[in-house]
């Protein structure tokens, strides 16, 4: 039984790759093409292609350095301590200050938060800090209440961030009972 | 760029004290980064393809004046789709203030923007799953739509 599952696992995995394959190779035979023969749809598509790559790039490496860091030098304990069970509300607003304090929105908070729960932090505070990542963030905040009033923002702050806690704990409750793992 | 010096900074702090804990961070760093290179490439790949079909700025004015529920709904589908940066999205929302949008459709907007991604979501799916990853971004339209109606009820644009 066991061993049929895994089979099948196997096969739409290696299914799942050639797809992935098929669709990056045509993509960029498209995006080569367009270039030689001057077609406006594949030339936008490259060059939007090519600029988030560089906005990336200036942001990632060192994300992923920073992430490295963290995994080598802080102690799990610490992190249990303060973000896992034992760290209580606390736990909640260390994620919301750190989420406030970061750069690169999702795509850095992602990873970050894969280190931090596997360095002991609860899921509840992990998709706290994943939730406050996206509507934080202070600089982005400054910018919105340029714009839109301080009020706006203010209020945008306070029921968000509530509500974000509260589904996070029920996220986590509902996933403790499944196997759930982040990668 | 200040995240640059913080690296760099860390960094040799990092190098001063330890050099071979230094070396393994750096060799995590680099596997973590591989580990979701793939997903990245997939990513762009729909975000240049979207930003064809769909030019970002032509999608805003598709917001509409109502505050009604299906124009907050609508606002939300559009923030859940559209992939523009916080520093483009906020001015744009500030001259749709003074075009007279409300604020309710305009938190509609900004919170999906900001909480549910759909062009991010190959990424997310790698480190959660697609299910829980699903969630979370339900759970994100949800809230954009609890926030709108509360802002649209604290400004008096939707009365009870």
């Amino acid at each position: 039984m066991k061993k049929s599952g895994e089979k099948k696992e196997k096969r739409k995995n290696s299914l799942n790759r050639f797809m992935y394959l098929a669709v990056v190779l045509i993509y960029f035979i498209y995006i080569i093409y367009s270039y030689i023969f001057q077609i406006s749809s594949g030339i936008e598509m490259g060059a939007t292609l090519v600029s988030f790559v560089f906005s990336m790039g200036k942001i990632l490496p060192c994300a992923f350095i920073i992430i490295g860091l963290f995994e080598v030098w802080i102690p799990r304990e610490k992190v249990e301590k303060h973000l896992g069970y034992q760290g209580g509300l606390g736990g909640y607003i260390w994620a919301i200050i750190l989420a406030g304090t970061m750069a690169g929105g999702l795509l850095v908070a992602l990873p970050v938060s894969s280190a931090l729960y596997h360095k002991g932090a609860r899921l509840s505070v992990v998709f706290t800090f994943l939730g406050a990542s996206a509507v934080v963030r202070i600089p982005m905040t400054l910018f919105e209440a340029s714009f839109l009033g301080v009020e706006f923002t203010a209020l945008r702050w306070l029921i968000s961030i509530p509500l974000i806690i509260i589904s996070s704990y029920f996220l986590e409750k509902y996933l403790s009972k499944k196997k759930f793992v982040i990668k | 760029m200040w995240s640059f010096y913080v690296t760099a900074i860390l960094l040799a702090l990092s190098f001063f004290f330890d050099r071979s804990k230094t070396k393994k961070a750096l060799l995590l760093a680099f596997k973590k980064f591989i580990f979701i290179l793939p997903s990245f490439l997939i990513m762009l790949i729909l975000i240049s393809i979207i930003l064809f079909l769909f030019p970002q700025e032509k999608i805003i004015t598709y917001l509409n004046y109502g505050s009604d529920m299906v124009n907050i709904i609508l606002a939300a589908l559009i923030g859940s789709i559209t992939a523009v940066p916080g520093f483009i999205a906020f001015p744009l929302a500030g001259i749709l203030r003074e075009h007279g949008i409300s604020y309710t459709i305009i938190a509609s907007f900004t919170t999906t923007l900001m909480m549910v991604g759909t062009i991010t979501f190959p990424v997310e799916a790698t480190y959660l799953g697609k299910r829980v990853a699903l969630i979370r971004n339900v759970i994100g339209f949800i809230i954009a739509i609890i926030v709108a109606l509360l802002v649209g009820f604290y400004f008096g644009e939707i009365a009870l």
